[in-house]
């Protein structure tokens, strides 16, 4: 031990923040189990089994500790956040292949914790979306009326008990819908919006959940774990793009509060884009990265070729994080202007 | 109640600091032995005055000051010298430094003492006083006081009573109990430095230090300022800021900035110096921690820290011990060290005090770090640089405006010990520059060696030409038909010569080669123009010389022969070539310096 450290330190460790994020996340896992039936609950195991399971192999085969890396729970955030954005009931190799490329490609490949330039939940999901649109694009059917078991057994065997119908199980999202709807045209947003899938304001069930991940997300906020900086200037991002399509043409574009309560827009407000390792760290660049990933967001859901966009929109961003962090750098004490001055 | 500025960042760590207010300032009988170290401040180690065997008296110097930033030192008490030698010394790195050791007599008689006329004194007599006093300064950086005193006038004295760091509260004990003492010091230093105002900083909890101080400075100019308690609003910078609003930045003196600041214990010092003529013998230590009787104890310089911990009542003997506070503060390496004038705090570890940090773990850019830095550097980049020895890049991003002062190892969540990394990267960066330093030495010493080898090689040359010359002038002379005669001595006048120009033009292609990649190299500026220069001139000097010899051999070898003409016309014309090369090469030698110089300004 060095005689000149720094004595004492805050009872602090990154196990404990994991912890109180993982805490964050669990109103919204309430509420999602509510609408969308014990399905949840299966893939959120599903993942954290598959992520620390692939964390031990990786370090393993990297001959490097193992139990504090495993303890240290970010692994299982991201195990978490990746089963939460995936289809509920969605098959269980899904799950499990997009955790694989999330923890071994996403993470540990880089290096492991605090080295991963992309957002290791992000980069699982954009491989599923990419590889196999049609079953990500099949989302429950909110409060279906579908038991424990046959949830279980569609998941696992891709089968259902006699008297179900695949429709009871699977629809796709109101994104989804919204999207298919306004191309093959004919009806405005509107018009389409009246279908029971939309419920009230846009997501049956799901807005529900998305305000659940705001919850936990103002938890985080203050608990001092996540800056505000991100997520406000995400969700700014989002209004400054949706708010004057809509203003301009409400026909042909959703609102802003759509696009608020629609997607993982809340979840990656509260919970991804304020990922530190993969964010931006310099008090500006956090307003842009945030700002420019709300903007992302829109952008490609309304002219993109994908119902969803939060994983492109933070995966893009991520590759900006170096370049905005260095041309963001704050004014240091005493010194005149930022940057390097 | 003037304004108070925030400074960016700080942390609110658990003070600690109850246990040793709860009693007055307590003095203790002398130690057995006092050992005494000759390095008592920033500059050089002093040079011992004493002898072995001899005795002196209290306040008798032991040691004067060698250099500017040196201090002297003195007899805390009187008694005899029985050694002067290598001891333990309470520095992190464990060497041992050259101490004195004083065996006291018990009967602590005074030497005469001299107050200074300070009203009467010029500035000039009162800062060889206070150095001649050994006054350094008490705040811990040990810096020679005398030498913070010479910016006059300066439009703000800032005093620093704030003592933010956990545990230590010598300075609140003295504002306590000593206030009127350090109200004296701050009257010497606001009339040598010409101040146009002085505010005292002291933290909010210290509320009787801030009420003894407001009572000191009644019917005084001076303000005593309360700021909120916040860690490190004791660095000069920060309090600085939190007073008047003004960033010194890195590198910059703050009396560059119409500022000065000074510790009220240093103040307290300076008082006893030129009030009562006192050289700076004793401090105030807080010995806490993991002690029966924590408390601030009046301490001679030189005490040794075991005994000092055993008055104090030390619980166990084994326990690793800080000096200083537990942000910034040393671990000892040797108790049998003497106690330094920078010895402001002694805490004794315990286990429920100082849980051990749990084991490092990787960063996850939080940047919790970030928002507790008061230099407002980005913490986590720094760790990434010094970890990956991208020193360069650490460097650029302001490395060496860290101030070391702990927050952020304080509040990162993977427990990693920050301030060490940058201490690495600092030292290697050091360590980087002593070598291009040392190497640019060698570099000089070489070119210096292939100078000198050249022009012996051109003085040898230049002889055998005058030889040659001269035995052709003699046949010249002696041969009644000398056109036939002279042909071949001339010729090798010329053969000589054209070694002339030989040794010019390999002067130049020396001079060529050592100046440019010279040029090129705009890391060391100064150093390397300068290099560059000397070389142009070494380069010069031997082309100089190589053509001067080169056409004393021509003239020699033509002397009053007309017959000879035509060969000796060869030889001066070798020698001009050899001028014209010279000149060349003084030419690009020139150039090249001027080059360096050039980007050495940039």
């Amino acid at each position: 031990m060095s005689r000149h450290a720094t004595h004492i330190a805050q009872p602090v460790t990154v196990s404990r923040v994991m912890l109180k994020v993982l805490a964050a996340l669990l109103p919204g896992i309430a509420v999602s189990v509510y609408c969308f039936g014990p399905g949840v609950l299966v893939q959120l195991l599903l993942a954290t089994f598959t992520a620390l399971g692939a964390e031990a192999a990786v370090l393993r085969l990297r001959q490097r500790p193992i139990a504090p890396a495993l303890a240290d729970l970010s692994a299982v955030v991201t195990a978490w956040l990746l089963a939460l954005s995936m289809p509920p009931l969605g098959a269980w190799w899904m799950i499990v292949l997009a955790t694989l490329f999330a923890i071994v490609l996403g993470k540990q490949l880089y290096g492991g914790l605090g080295n991963n330039p992309f957002n290791p939940a992000m980069v699982g999901f954009a491989v599923m979306i990419v590889s196999f649109p049609a079953q990500m694009a099949a989302w429950g059917t909110p409060l279906a009326a579908l038991d424990a078991t046959a949830q279980l057994q569609w998941i696992f065997t891709h089968t259902l008990p006699a008297g179900s119908s695949v429709d009871a199980i699977s629809s796709a999202t109101p994104l989804d819908v919204l999207k298919t709807g306004l191309l093959q045209g004919g009806q405005a947003v509107s018009q389409l919006l009246q279908q029971p899938r939309f419920g009230q304001w846009g997501n049956a069930g799901g807005e529900w959940v998305a305000l659940a991940w705001a919850l936990g997300g103002l938890w985080l906020w203050q608990q001092k774990l996540i800056p505000w900086r991100t997520p406000l200037a995400m969700l700014a991002g989002v209004l400054a793009v949706s708010l004057p399509l809509w203003l301009w043409q409400p026909a042909q574009y959703a609102s802003p509060l759509f696009h608020l309560l629609n997607g993982a827009t809340l979840l990656a407000a509260g919970f991804i884009v304020t990922d530190p390792v993969s964010g931006s760290t310099t008090p500006l660049g956090r307003l842009i990265f945030g700002f420019l990933v709300g903007v992302l967001v829109v952008v490609i859901r309304v002219f993109g070729g994908f119902p969803d966009a939060v994983a492109f929109a933070v995966l893009i961003m991520n590759m900006a994080v170096p370049f905005i962090d260095h041309t963001t750098q704050p004014r240091v004490f005493g010194r005149k202007g930022g940057r390097h001055a | 109640m003037s304004r108070l500025y925030d400074f960016h960042g700080g942390i609110h760590p658990p003070q600690h600091k109850d246990a040793a207010t709860a009693w007055p300032i307590q003095p203790l009988p002398l130690p057995p032995q006092l050992y005494i170290a000759l390095a008592q401040s920033v500059g050089n180690a002093a040079r011992p005055t004493v002898s072995v065997g001899q005795q002196v008296l209290k306040g008798q110097q032991l040691a004067q000051l060698d250099g500017r930033l040196s201090a002297a030192v003195h007899a805390p008490t009187s008694g005899t010298i029985t050694a002067i030698g290598p001891h333990p010394f309470a520095h992190p790195s464990g060497l041992p430094v050259e101490t004195i050791t004083l065996q006291p007599d018990g009967l602590d008689s005074w030497q005469p003492r001299s107050p200074l006329a300070w009203q009467d004194a010029s500035p000039a007599q009162l800062r060889s006083h206070l150095q001649d006093m050994g006054v350094v300064g008490l705040g811990g950086a040990v810096f020679p006081t005398h030498l913070k005193l010479a910016a006059s006038p300066l439009a703000t004295l800032v005093v620093n009573g704030a003592e933010c760091e956990p545990f230590i509260s010598c300075d609140d004990m003295l504002m306590r109990e000593r206030a009127a003492g350090i109200v004296d010091g701050i009257r010497i230093a606001a009339h040598a430095l010409q101040a146009g105002q002085v505010l005292i900083g002291i933290e909010d909890n210290k509320p009787q230090a801030i009420a003894a101080m407001q009572a000191a400075c009644a019917g005084t100019p001076y303000r005593v300022v309360t700021i909120p308690t916040k860690y490190p609003s004791g660095g000069a910078k920060q309090l600085i800021r939190i007073l008047t609003g003004i960033e010194v930045p890195h590198g910059t003196r703050a009396t560059d900035l119409g500022v000065q600041c000074l510790n009220v214990g240093t103040l307290y010092a300076m008082a006893r110096a030129v009030l009562h003529g006192e050289p700076l013998l004793s401090r105030i230590v807080t010995v806490t921690g993991a002690v029966a009787h924590a408390a601030n104890y009046e301490v001679a310089i030189g005490t040794p820290l075991a005994w000092l911990l055993q008055q104090a009542g030390i619980a166990d003997t084994q326990a690793e011990v800080i000096m200083g506070g537990p942000m910034m503060g040393i671990t000892l390496p040797d108790l049998h060290a003497g106690l330094p004038k920078a010895g402001n705090c002694l805490i004794a570890k315990s286990a429920a005090l100082f849980p051990p940090r749990p084991p490092e773990q990787a960063c996850i850019r939080c940047g919790d770090c970030a928002s507790v830095c008061p230099a407002q550097l980005q913490p986590m980049d720094l760790f990434w640089f010094a970890k990956s020895r991208n020193f360069g890049k650490a460097q650029e991003r302001h490395l060496f405006d860290c101030i070391e002062c702990g927050a952020c190892s304080y509040v990162c969540p993977s427990q990693i010990p920050l301030v060490d990394y940058y201490r690495f990267a600092k030292s290697e960066i050091w360590a980087a520059e002593r070598d291009k330093k040392n190497a640019s030495l060698a570099r000089q010493r070489h070119a210096f060696r292939q100078f000198r080898i050249e022009r012996d090689k051109s003085e040898k040359a230049a002889r055998l030409a005058a030889r040659a010359a001269e035995q052709a002038a003699k046949l010249a002379t002696q041969a009644a038909n000398p056109a036939a005669a002279s042909a071949a001595p001339a010729a090798s006048g010329m053969d000589d010569a054209k070694k002339a120009a030989i040794a010019a033009a390999l002067a130049r292609a020396a001079a060529q080669k050592e100046a440019k990649p010279l040029s090129e190299q705009h890391t060391s500026g100064l150093d390397d123009a300068k290099q560059a220069a000397i070389q142009a001139a070494m380069a010069r000097a031997a082309a100089r010389k190589a053509a001067a010899d080169a056409a004393k051999a021509a003239d020699a070898a033509n002397p009053d022969s007309p017959p000879a003409a035509t060969p000796a016309q060869t030889g001066m014309d070798d020698a001009k070539r050899a001028a014209v090369e010279a000149a060349m090469a003084r030419a690009t030698a020139r150039k090249a310096a001027a080059q360096a110089q050039k980007d050495a300004s940039e």
